[in-house]
């Protein structure tokens, strides 16, 4: 249980540079989506059920559905064909 | 009813609004510039820059940029040392002589379920020892709807041209604002409408995610969990429901009218019945309301009715805010 735990840091570490590193937005939030999801596995070994259902729906579920709409909102996220349009 | 014909009695039946025209801002005169202006703007700064710091001989300024390269990094390690040191010295996880192992958090321990009736230590910490903490923490929800409500609101139409005469920056003549019909049909670009597979598959995910986020609220003060972990699921799966079916579906039974009405009965039930626990129950005088026996649905007097409170209001922040986000209304 300890190592799970353990690659579990380990993943969230991770998660919360590559947040930073991505250059896509899209990208970030579904990587931040992920970090919300590891969070709430860790919430369950640390005996907080409470926090970890909270985290789940909130965080995994709510946040990035908001984000995906903010982005849509400021133009920022991209279809294929347009993205091929502005390569050609 | 007769009432007075006033300025704040025609303000408040909203006949008539004593700040048009006098608290807007005024839309600011267009700055040009001619490309020749530009250019010797530039020419000017270079001399200048050229003559005061003499940058191709002056070493000192290169020593300076170099060290202020230097110092920054040196700072910023220099204070991430600080900080890792601090949290080196915080108190060992999961150790009994912790500062936060006190007698409070015994007293809820040994003594919550007598007093509570809750088997769930957290939500009788959450709903009965501290039931005022929740009520601030769900007006702030209903306050943060009403803000996003102002920020992203959108107009039913365009608005009519400015009176001639008065100078008014108007909203309407700016590309990015649409109107709610135009909000609506801007809003699928993306997306194909009727999506044959998203429709079957939230046919069959959103009812067991009403049920599993009723579940948990009902059940907030026996398993883990309560009212703002399944307002939050209940909320999901609304937006699911909402992404799948559109919003014609969704105002049928959900429109701004029954957000407002559920987020007043909500907060107001709930401030009325802390407020009358706190008169009676709290400093251990007797409250009245039995408290059952643990582990019943229907026992722990008060916390199952705020639970559900505090589920609606948080499951209608929810919706409202992605409703509000992607149409402007809803």
């Amino acid at each position: 249980m300890n190592i799970f735990a353990y690659i579990l840091m380990g993943f969230l570490i991770v998660c919360a540079i590559s947040v930073t590193f991505s250059k896509k937005l899209l990208n970030s939030i579904l990587i931040f989506m992920s970090y919300s999801l590891i969070m709430s596995i860790i919430w369950m070994l640390l005996e907080s059920p409470d926090l970890a259902i909270t985290e789940a729906a909130v965080g995994a579920g709510v946040t990035s559905v908001l984000f995906f709409v903010t982005l849509k909102k400021i133009n920022a996220m991209m279809g294929e064909d347009e993205q091929n349009e502005k390569e050609e | 009813m007769k009432r007075k014909n006033n300025a704040f009695f025609r303000w408040f039946f909203g006949e008539e609004d004593t700040l048009i025209g006098k608290v807007e801002m005024k839309a600011q005169p267009e700055y040009e510039q001619k490309e020749g202006e530009i250019r010797e703007l530039m020419e000017e700064r270079a001399q200048l820059r050229e003559q005061i710091y003499d940058v191709r001989d002056n070493t000192k300024l290169k020593l300076f940029h170099k060290m202020y390269n230097i110092a920054a990094v040196i700072f910023c390690i220099t204070l991430i040392s600080i900080l890792l040191v601090n949290v080196s010295w915080l108190p060992h996880y999961g150790d009994g002589d912790n500062p936060v192992n006190n007698e409070v958090s015994a007293r809820y321990i040994e003594s919550g379920l007598q007093e509570t009736g809750a088997v769930n230590i957290v939500t009788g910490m959450i709903l009965d020892y501290r039931a005022f903490d929740t009520f601030g923490e769900s007006n702030v929800l209903f306050i943060a709807t009403v803000t996003v409500l102002i920020l992203m609101r959108l107009d039913k139409e365009k608005k009519a041209p400015a009176k001639p005469g008065v100078e008014v920056y108007s909203k309407a003549e700016d590309d990015m604002t649409m109107t709610i019909a135009e909000a609506q049909a801007n809003d699928r670009i993306y997306e194909p409408k009727n999506d044959a597979i998203l429709q079957k598959v939230a046919g069959f995910l959103v009812p067991i995610i009403f049920i599993f986020g009723i579940y948990v609220v009902l059940n907030g003060h026996l398993s883990p969990g309560g009212g703002f972990s399944g307002g939050a699921i209940i909320g999901a799966g609304l937006i699911l429901y909402l992404n799948a079916f559109g919003f014609e579906k969704t105002e049928r039974f959900f429109t701004e009218k029954t957000y407002k009405w559920i987020c007043f009965v909500a907060l107001t039930f709930y401030c009325l019945a802390k407020s009358y626990s706190f008169f009676t129950g709290a400093n251990h005088l007797e409250s009245g309301i039995p408290l059952g026996t643990p582990g019943a649905i229907v026992s722990s007097g008060l916390i199952l009715p705020l639970n559900i409170c505090v589920g609606m209001v948080v499951a209608c922040t929810m919706y409202a805010f992605y409703a509000l986000f992607r149409k402007g209304g809803f």
